[in-house]
């Protein structure tokens, strides 16, 4: 029997204690942002210099709904722009994801592959991607394919490296209780090896994401005409720091939508480690 | 007919780390029997694994050689099921899956693959569980898994390291039993190895007493008390008396040597 006191705070208490970690959540975002806007609004800087929030979510709903057209000639573009950015980084990421599971696998797996392929590729992975810019622009001029190059680049050696580890990592036994089962090689490869392999596969893929915007935006500064990149360093040309901010703000939604959407299908694919997710959370 | 017959087995395994060669397995020679449930009985790191390992596959004699069927074993094959010291299950994949793996590898479908399975999974006390990831299954209950999965191969010979170690007294007894039952109702040949002399006498037919690393077979012998076995009967108490022997022998002559 529950007690009237005891049932009062089971249908509250669940609800307040919800209602207050969401506030312990955004309190902090929330208190920045009244700071900036106070700060911005106090004149201690130029306004131009320092646009209060109010103004970057002016221009941002402008570029994006084109209600005004405070955003010039960007108003109501920025669905067309972000599409842009996200076509590049998806056919970036795809071709680095699909190349560095299998080359990860096949060095992981082969001690002759890694002998003959490994060396070179960890030449060449010191070299940061955005020194490859020149090199892409001239190979593949201005447009899609020195972005889709460069966000390649700086995907594929997360993929890769951490597809090797995933690879390496494989409990001998499991790789036994396969062959005692009767698996070929490539079966090995197949059912065992990448299923095993697959939360560091992931683990590389979050990281690869990340890379990919990055090296989407760069490109976008000097190699491409179009894409939120271009949208925030031609901002800049023309003093509409506002927009800047707003390109910026833009450009962290869509790699946080990007890194949501990797983790949902991680969530889905590692559904057997929903366990020891939650025990290890 | 000899179904496993071991030649003069050495194993060395080089340490490249600390550069010195480990002698683990030293001049083993068995003949094991079409149907034999045989017992490998020995202590801690005296190779018992070692020697299972290189009947599965998994390991290549450093000298010796190893028929199975009259067939030098060369690699890991479904005609020889194991049951791991760890489970050694396929943490992706639900109690059934894992269960039917072979039959995956065979290339069967989705619903022959379960049909198949459970016939197994209900034969070792899992039902209710197919649907379940090993993470979600205690050790004792993983363990199972791994014996379902080596008895859906339909294997001429299964080799169990230690399979009911992790174990609690009960379920240990009960699994036993059902083990007993198996091999008696599939006529195949077990090669289990265990440490525990009560273990051994309970299930085989065969007695292998192993020493002290380096491994070598210290005695073999037949061991055909009638089943159902009891621990507490006067004939089980001879033969573990005489085991139990065997064993302290050993230690006292190796504390003589050293
Ligand atoms: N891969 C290896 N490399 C080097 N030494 C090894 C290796 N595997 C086993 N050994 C050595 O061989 C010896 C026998 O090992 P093994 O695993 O066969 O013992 P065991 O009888 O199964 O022991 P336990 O009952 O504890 O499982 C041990 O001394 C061990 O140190
Ligand atoms: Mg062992």
């Amino acid at each position: 029997m529950q007690t009237a006191s005891e049932r009062l705070r089971a249908a509250f208490f669940p609800n307040l204690r919800w209602v207050l970690t969401k506030i312990e959540r955004i309190a902090v975002p929330l208190l920045l942002v009244a700071v900036w806007e106070a700060f911005s609004r106090s004149g201690a800087l130029p306004q131009a210099l320092l646009p209060p929030p109010s103004a970057v979510l002016h221009a941002l709903g402008d570029w994006m709904f084109g209600i005004d057209g405070s955003a010039q000639d960007y108003s109501g573009t920025w669905l067309r722009n972000a599409l842009a950015s996200t076509m590049r980084v998806a056919a970036g990421f795809a071709i680095a994801a699909a190349l560095g599971i299998v080359l990860g696998t096949a060095i992981g797996w082969s001690r002759a592959i890694e002998a003959t392929v490994e060396p070179t590729l960890q030449m060449l992975r010191p070299i940061p991607p955005v020194s490859w810019i020149p090199l892409a622009i001239i190979w593949f001029g201005i447009a899609d394919r020195p972005a889709i190059f460069l966000v390649f680049l700086g995907a594929f050696f997360p993929v890769l490296m951490n597809t090797i580890h995933g690879v390496k990592a494989i409990d001998r036994n499991l790789i036994r209780a396969g062959a005692m089962m009767g698996a070929s090689e490539r079966q090995l490869l197949t059912d065992i090896v990448v299923p095993a392999a697959l939360p560091s596969i992931f683990a590389g893929l979050r990281i690869a994401v990340g890379s990919a915007w990055m090296l989407t935006v760069t490109a976008e500064m000097v190699a491409v005409k179009s894409g939120v990149g271009y949208v925030l360093w031609d901002s800049y040309y023309f003093l509409r720091y506002d927009m800047v901010i707003a390109a910026m703000v833009s450009i962290g939604l869509l790699g946080f939508l990007s890194d949501y959407g990797i983790k949902l299908l991680m969530a889905r694919v590692l559904r057997w480690q929903r366990t020891t997710v939650r025990r290890g959370a | 007919m000899a179904e496993i017959a071991i030649r003069n087995i050495v194993k060395t395994f080089t340490d490249r780390q600390r550069d010195q060669d480990v002698l683990a397995v030293d001049n083993v020679s068995l003949t094991i029997r079409d149907n034999d449930f045989v017992c490998l009985l020995g202590p801690s790191g005296c190779g018992k694994s070692t020697l299972l390992n290189m009947i599965a596959g998994f390991e290549t004699p450093t000298s010796g050689r190893i028929e199975v069927a009259g067939q030098i074993v060369e690699k890991p094959g479904a005609d020889r099921g194991v049951v791991f010291q760890q489970p050694t299950l396929m943490p992706w994949l639900t109690v059934a899956e894992n269960v039917a793996f072979h039959l995956k590898l065979k290339g069967l479908g989705r619903a022959e693959r379960r049909a198949q399975a459970q016939a197994f999974i209900d034969l070792v006390g899992l039902t209710g569980f197919e649907g379940h990831y090993p993470s979600e299954l205690s050790g004792g209950m993983n363990q199972r898994v791994g014996i379902a999965r080596a008895l859906l191969m339909n294997p001429r010979v299964i080799l169990m390291d230690e399979p009911f170690a992790a174990l609690d007294a009960q379920t240990k007894i009960e699994m036993q039993e059902e083990l007993v039952r198996i091999w008696e109702r599939i006529r195949c040949t077990i090669v289990f190895v265990t440490h525990s002399v009560d273990e051994a006498l309970v299930l085989g037919t065969r007695i292998a007493v192993m020493t002290r690393r380096p491994g070598r077979i210290r005695e073999a012998f037949d061991f055909d008390l009638p089943r159902p076995r009891d621990v507490t009967s006067p004939a089980f108490n001879d033969a573990k008396r005489n085991v139990l022997g065997l064993i302290r022998e050993e230690a006292t002559r190796i504390r003589h040597a050293a």
